[in-house]
């Protein structure tokens, strides 16, 4: 093993030269087919992807079939890797935020918290964070869950051909992006999550904003679900089908809705709380029968608990009032100013930018100082775990006690949960690898980053 | 060694805890969130590279705090004169050192548990475990990694410890730890018992092997791949280590510290940005 090199080719072209391939390209799959037959060859390897509309982005799976039956299945992906922890290193630890929002796009605040948690663990600022701050992340993070499962759950219709389950899904998930955009002022990659805090506090009547979207989020969420968990057809494709039991799953460092789908209530917002889950009142549903069905009922459930848990942020940040802070004290770490809407565009406040051209020229140098360098984060390295829609998403981060990232490593939920997709479809149908991977519910931003 | 009176009057530039300051940092509860050897090591002067030393000496047994870096300067000034006064001054950076008993918490219990598991198996636990770091209320297990696997295996299956699930492997470069550049770290949750740790392996740049804990994870598998991909450490009995994430054919491994971001410049109304590596970098 000791040759192994980094520009020596993986693949060894001799061992492969041996197997004989059929290319279908143009109109010639009679003659492929023909010449299949030909030589007996039974086993037939089908690319599926990367570009192919049911696998949820740039996932490539090749199938090994015999008839309509899948004898092995492997998954490639890496087609959309960006580098994006790379990049951050470049970055200072705040402007890693706008980094990681990018891998899992569908359930970009997760990695925005998970991120922030680490690097305020390294920090030691853990317990500083203001309540109101800890009390929007979650408000945000239920409300991304939501929006993310309908994603799941619509798409997943979607690829099976019921194309209703997906225009219900994606009107409710509308309701939600609304809200993101009120309050962070993007529909995704927001970077309102940051280390010490949140960006900006809540804009006015955001609370009443959000009550009422949650009514059009209940309706959507109401009739989707009874339009899916009585369908006969749905029934027939999803039960039974992409089947891992609770061995299988603990094995393969399964998490989320997969794990819970087989009976473990698992759940790192019970298990290890952060931001303050311990004191929501809200349940961890589970299933019983490890398949697509009741990943499907499982994703429902926790739809319906996240409103619940959104409804109690709702009524503490009506307690706090709209002054309280959203942001640590410590000024070396908080950003300066707070963001507003000016005749040119977002930017700093006017009365911010009044006192540092106009009157404190300390104010500026700090300004200055804290934008453009940032702050230093004591050498060492933390973990950090949250409840991603799709499992435990775990942040690794390490500090040489500069102002950028050494290292920034996101134990991404759909990477992990992709190593199960051989062991969902081999031996079922060509069809069910549809709905297994639909069961599995990966983001492939989040697979490659 | 320096007079502490010395060492304090050289360092007087600087907030650096030296002689018995440093002794009182040194006797601070771990599994909190301060650092005391980091502390020290980071300060500003040789004198506290030298206390730092000595704070580690009679911490660990015959261990050192790991020097991942030298900073010299401020500001990250280079090549331009020392315009700002602080051209002088140099920073070893160093990452928590091992830390002594009591840990605190449950980390003792899982400490002497897998001590007399190891110890029973005739590893020993000195030999496979040579330290134990406590740091922001996490627990660390540096693994030699002849061992890893036993202790991997050990922490999944005995009934006191029960680290069932795996939260998988990713890689860290160090280029100036010689000698153990490429860090494997792995994240293990125990859902029985609540707790979660922290094992880490080295391996030196130049025999980049470390063995697979797939046979004992098998969530692994694919962590494995992309630690491979992007750090090049080979893990030994894994059952196909090919790259994951990038193209078969590429050269290099993409996360090391050596290899470069890459990037252009780019020329928006007449002022040029220069690519990310190549921007002001703050030391």
């Amino acid at each position: 093993m000791s040759n192994v090199h980094a520009t020596r080719p993986v693949v060894d072209d001799e061992a492969t030269a041996a197997v004989p391939t059929f290319e279908a390209s143009g109109g010639d799959w009679s003659s492929i087919a023909e010449e299949a037959a030909r030589l007996g060859e039974e086993r037939i390897v089908v690319n599926m992807g990367p570009q192919h509309p049911s696998t949820h982005g740039v996932l490539r799976l090749m199938l090994e079939i015999e008839g309509e039956t899948v004898t092995e299945a492997r998954a490639g992906i890496g087609y959309l890797h960006t580098g994006i922890e790379k990049n951050m290193e470049f970055r200072t630890w705040t402007q890693g935020v706008t980094f990681c929002t990018r891998m899992d796009y569908v359930a970009p605040l997760f990695q925005e918290a998970g991120y922030c948690l680490a690097v305020e663990k390294l920090l030691g600022i853990t317990d500083d964070v203001p309540e109101k701050a800890s009390v929007i992340r979650v408000l945000m993070m239920e409300l991304n869950r939501i929006a993310s499962h309908f994603i799941c759950l619509g798409t997943g219709g979607n690829e099976l051909g019921a194309t209703t389950i997906m225009t219900l899904a994606f009107q409710g998930r509308e309701h939600i992006l609304q809200i993101f955009e009120l309050i962070t002022g993007l529909r995704m990659n927001h970077a309102y999550i940051r280390p010490g805090g949140v960006v900006q506090d809540l804009p006015p009547g955001a609370v009443d904003a959000i009550r009422e979207a949650l009514v059009g989020v209940r309706k959507f969420a109401g009739d989707l679900s009874k339009l899916m968990t009585a369908n006969p057809i749905l029934k027939l494709r999803y039960q039974n089908v992409g089947y891992l039991n609770l061995a299988g799953c603990m094995a393969l460092g399964m998490t989320g809705p997969i794990l819970r789908s087989a009976g473990l209530p698992y759940d790192v917002r019970k298990a290890n709380p952060y931001s303050g889950y311990e004191t929501y009142d809200f349940d961890v549903p589970t299933g019983t029968n490890a398949d697509a069905w009741d990943r499907m009922m499982v994703r429902f459930e926790e739809m319906w608990q996240s409103i619940h848990i959104v409804e109690q942020a709702l009524d503490r940040l009506a307690k706090l009032g709209p002054h309280a802070p959203v942001m640590v004290a410590d000024k070396k770490i908080a950003w300066p100013a707070q963001l507003a809407v000016g005749p040119d565009g977002q930017g700093n406040s006017l009365e911010h930018i009044k006192e540092i051209m106009g009157t404190s020229m300390e104010a500026l140098i700090h300004h200055f100082k804290l934008v453009t360098e940032g702050f230093r984060v004591p050498a060492g390295q933390a973990w950090s775990e949250v409840e991603h829609p799709r499992g435990v998403l775990g942040v690794h981060v390490v500090s040489d006690g500069g102002t950028r990232p050494y290292r920034a490593h996101f134990r991404d939920p759909s990477f992990n949960n992709l190593q199960a997709v051989s062991v969902m479809c081999e031996g079922g149908n060509l069809a069910d690898v549809v709905a297994s991977v639909a069961s599995i519910d990966p983001v492939l931003g989040g697979v490659d980053r | 060694m320096t007079d502490p009176k010395d060492a304090t009057r050289d360092a007087a530039a600087t907030p650096v805890p030296t002689g018995e300051k440093a002794d009182a940092a040194a006797t601070v509860k771990p599994g909190e969130s301060t650092t005391p050897a980091a502390a020290a090591a980071q300060a500003t002067s040789e004198t506290a590279l030298e206390a730092g030393a000595q704070n580690t000496g009679r911490a660990g047994a015959g261990t050192t705090i790991p020097i991942i870096d030298v900073r010299y300067g401020m500001f990250g000034v280079h090549g331009s004169g020392d315009t700002s006064g602080y051209g002088g001054l140099v920073a070893p950076v160093a990452m928590p050192g091992p830390s002594e008993r009591p840990y605190g918490g449950w980390f003792d219990e899982v400490v002497d548990i897998l001590a007399e598991v190891l110890d029973e198996s005739g590893t020993g636990f000195a030999d496979a475990v040579p330290s134990v770091v406590v740091d922001r209320g996490e627990l660390t297990l540096n693994v030699a990694r002849e061992h890893l696997v036993e202790v991997a295996q050990a922490l999944r299956d005995d009934q006191d410890l029960r680290f069932e699930l795996s939260m998988g492997v990713n890689g860290v470069h160090y280029p100036h730890e010689t000698g153990e550049e490429l860090h494997a770290v792995y994240h293990l949750v125990s859902v029985t018992h609540g707790r979660r740790l922290r094992l880490e392996v080295t391996a030196p740049d130049d025999d980049p092997h470390i063995p697979s804990t797939v046979g004992v994870y098998p969530a692994n598998d694919w962590h494995e791949r992309e630690t491979w991909d992007f750090f090049g450490i080979v893990f030994d009995g894994h059952p196909g280590l090919a790259r994951i994430e990038m193209p078969d054919d590429w050269p290099g491994h993409p996360q090391r510290k050596d290899y470069p971001l890459g990037g252009i410049p780019v020329e928006y109304k007449g002022a040029t940005t220069p690519p990310p590596d190549q921007r002001r970098s703050y030391s």
